[in-house]
């Protein structure tokens, strides 16, 4: 911080100020590290989590009935490694279904809410209305931690929904020209002193994909990745992202296939 | 995609089916496509033709994030070069310090931001320039020194403001955006963030 500019270019100044800005970018940079190193002790997404467990076993709905039959891909009830395996194409809907939309078909079919209302809060607000989508999410999640990713294209239209998803990928529009592409394609690039994941290779989907959802401390809500899909959009000046639409369930599919492999560690806890 | 498509054969071949052929890119691109236009609504300045392409991002996305090179290349850069506009006055360097303040703002064009807001160019957000701001990413190229080490001529003065106007001019497919092609920033705008890069009092120069 404390580089003073100079007019001089002799060789011995000019090699001082490029160390003392490069020291300067290093201890930032250290002192971020040691912020996330700090975080990681005591993670409020559990609260998520608890919520989560509750929303998943009363029985609520029109028809008060609870969740436990829900099937997430692995048998009515199973909770355990199912989102390792999402997206996926479920028989019953005939579609491709990522978590968030797997939860909403089972809130609609199993207790009876319509389709409006169990989509209405998807996202938390940040203080008192909370998204129970979230929760869910947040309970569903944890009972993977540790599982690898093994999401499988057994399905003519999983495989498309994979194709058009790299598609999606690649996609640049809006007054900014952005896409996914722009930052998520090359290894070791920052925006701002952000960390940006290459999407493209194996490890940086893994090292990506395995660590949401997570509790965002910038904003007190544990979010999806619904939410990071919709926020990345907001972002690349893109109109809204619908909750549950096929661009995000493709896109979905794309990232969570490259990730096949890595150890699923969330919900995570991120600035 | 290699497994991909291995395992579309081996449903099929389970079904008992003949393998039909799988789409092409180009079809899965007219899908992605279609697919979009159903998946966003429009929030407030951010409407939905901004998920129209024009030629240059369609050819661009197409190449999946690889660098055209060749006739391709020629044709996006020539078609975008054209599109520049130079100030009528010739006067390409503005007020330098407003152009820091302009590379610094990162608001402008999202759904949430205010539309009778700032809108900046976010310069700092992927390049280095002035060394006192630390903060910076590493998406483009440093800029630290930009007009230092090329000299402050006109002829770089030029391709300085066209490139903020229109990057693909110069690098078909380039990652930055097109600040003067899609009017991101107003021709004063881009006189001050020029003059950020070119004056020799600039801090980026200092």
């Amino acid at each position: 911080m404390g580089t003073k500019p100079t007019r001089s270019v002799c060789g011995a100044a000019l090699l001082g100020l490029i160390a003392s800005v490069a020291s300067g970018q290093s201890s930032t940079v250290d002192e971020i590290a040691k912020y996330r190193a700090a975080l990681q002790d005591g993670n409020p997404a559990e609260l998520w989590e608890a919520r989560g467990e509750a929303l998943w076993k009363d029985r609520r709905g029109p028809r008060q009935v609870a969740l436990s039959q829900c099937d997430l891909g692995l048998g009515p009830g199973v909770v355990k490694g199912a989102y390792a395996r999402l997206p996926a194409y479920f028989a019953d809907a005939d579609r491709v279904m990522d978590l968030e939309t797997r939860l909403v078909w089972c809130m609609v079919t199993l207790q009876g809410y319509t389709d409006a209302d169990a989509k209405k809060q998807p996202f938390g607000n940040g203080s008192e209305r909370k998204s129970d989508i979230e929760a869910l999410v947040a309970f569903v999640t944890a009972a993977s931690r540790g599982v690898p990713m093994n999401v499988a294209l057994d399905h003519p239209k999983a495989i498309e929904m994979y194709r058009v998803g790299e598609k999606i990928f690649y996609y640049r529009g809006g007054p900014h020209d952005f896409g996914c592409v722009t930052c998520h394609a090359d290894d070791g690039k920052r925006i701002r002193l952000q960390d940006l994941p290459n999407l493209t290779t194996r490890e940086g989907a893994r090292a990506a994909y395995t660590a949401w959802p997570a509790y965002r401390v910038s904003q007190g809500e544990l979010r999806t990745f619904q939410w990071r899909l919709y926020d990345c959009f907001r972002q690349q000046r893109f109109p809204e992202l619908v909750f549950g639409s096929d661009a995000s369930i493709a896109l979905t599919l794309y990232l969570a296939r490259n990730a096949n492999g890595g150890i699923f560690d969330a919900p995570a806890i991120k600035r | 995609m290699k497994r991909g498509l291995a395992s579309c054969v081996a449903v099929v071949a389970l079904a008992g089916g003949a393998c039909v052929t799988a789409p092409t890119e180009d079809e899965v691109a007219a899908k992605a496509s279609a697919m979009l236009k159903a998946s966003f609504k429009a929030n407030g300045q951010a409407g939905l033709d901004r998920l129209e392409q024009d030629d240059t991002q369609r050819v661009c996305s197409a190449f999946a994030g690889k660098t055209p090179r060749g006739d391709v290349a020629l044709r996006i850069e020539r078609a975008n070069l054209a599109s520049i506009r130079y100030p009528a006055d010739g006067v390409l360097l503005g007020d330098w310090k407003n152009g820091e303040k302009i590379a610094q703002e990162g608001r402008g064009k999202q759904f949430s931001d205010d539309p009778s807001g700032p809108v900046g160019a976010n310069c700092y957000a992927c390049h280095q320039l002035a060394p006192q701001e630390l903060s910076y990413g590493t998406i483009g190229p440093s800029l630290y020194q930009f007009g230092k080490l090329r000299g402050y001529g006109a002829e770089v003065q030029r391709y300085a403001y066209g490139k903020i106007y229109n990057a693909d001019a110069y690098v078909a497919c380039s990652s930055m955006p097109r600040f003067g092609y899609h009017g991101i920033l107003s021709e004063q705008q881009i006189k001050d963030v020029t003059a950020l890069l070119m004056d020799p009092a600039s801090p980026v120069n200092r």
